[in-house]
């Protein structure tokens, strides 16, 4: 099997690729998210205790 | 414990995948479209499962009051969210070239696009409400109720005259080749350890946020540099 023939997907590439890819994308999305929320409150919080302790 | 699960999750996927296309055989009838089914039936469980994890922990909340188990309700509501809608995605993908439909009024389909307008409700009410308390039990009502749906999309199939197929996995056998129930297993549990990495990525967040005020928090190490 060369690697034209498996991106093809005999013929059903969109579908196959398409909900794989979905999938992926949807994953590293919801990563970034949650990573960002933490650095958002991580940063808040850094930003208050600093504000006390003057 | 999230590097952990963070790891395993990453290895299951490489060898899930792996399976899903480069050992399971061509199917017979639906060709290589059937490997759709390697992602779409793992989200689809995992959807209806996490909302039962997420109603269970929110009923905890709502009857012993413990702030803990209605975090973790909010931080698991996202993930399930995106894994019905993942499920419909994908789903829509298959059905256009087996039943030439994008989307039908199928009891199962329907039955799954309540399950994501149940999680949508469940995160657009916590949201709405300002006080965290009043937000969790109200929320976790939503949630309990909602749980009937969980049955009824998981029995859709037998209950109904459906176009969705019914269950090839039973417990008096199956009539699935080997590799593709190994490449279904292996990427279900690849989808299951990831949503618990992402939602205990979530809730220490939503912990913190909540507890700013609280002394250990001021204290923590990540604060202090």
């Amino acid at each position: 099997m060369n690697w034209g023939e498996f991106f093809a997907m005999n013929g059903y590439a969109w579908y196959v690729w398409g909900s794989f890819g979905m999938a992926l994308l949807i994953f590293i999305v919801e990563m970034v998210m949650v990573r960002h929320r933490r650095t958002v409150i991580l940063q808040q919080l850094r930003l208050t205790s600093n504000a006390e302790d003057l | 414990m999230v590097p952990w699960f963070a790891c395993s999750a990453a290895i299951m996927f490489v060898a899930g995948l792996y399976i899903s296309f480069f050992v399971a055989p061509t199917d017979v009838q639906q060709s290589e479209a059937y490997r759709i089914m390697f992602i779409h039936v793992p989200v689809s469980i995992l959807s209806m499962f996490i909302y039962l994890v997420m109603a269970g922990y929110a009923a905890l909340g709502l009857i012993f009051n413990t702030r803990l188990s209605s975090m973790m309700a909010s931080a698991l509501a996202p993930t399930g969210a995106l894994l019905a809608f993942l499920s419909l995605w994908t789903g829509a993908l298959w059905g256009k070239p087996m039943w030439g439909a994008w989307w039908v009024w199928d009891a199962r389909l329907t039955s799954e696009l309540i399950l994501l307008f149940l999680y949508l409700g469940f995160i657009a009410l916590h949201a709405s409400i300002d006080d965290p308390r009043r937000a969790d039990r109200a929320s976790a009502l939503l949630a309990i109720l909602g749980s009937v749906n969980v049955p009824i999309i998981y029995f859709s199939v037998q209950w109904w005259n459906t176009l969705h197929q019914g269950a090839s996995v039973k417990l008096t056998g199956t009539s699935m080749h080997v590799a593709m129930q190994q490449g279904m297993y292996t990427m279900m549990l690849a989808v299951w350890l990831y949503a618990i990495t992402i939602s205990l990525i979530r809730v220490r967040s939503i912990i913190l946020e909540r507890e700013s005020k609280a002394q250990w928090v001021s204290e923590l190490m990540e604060i202090k540099r």
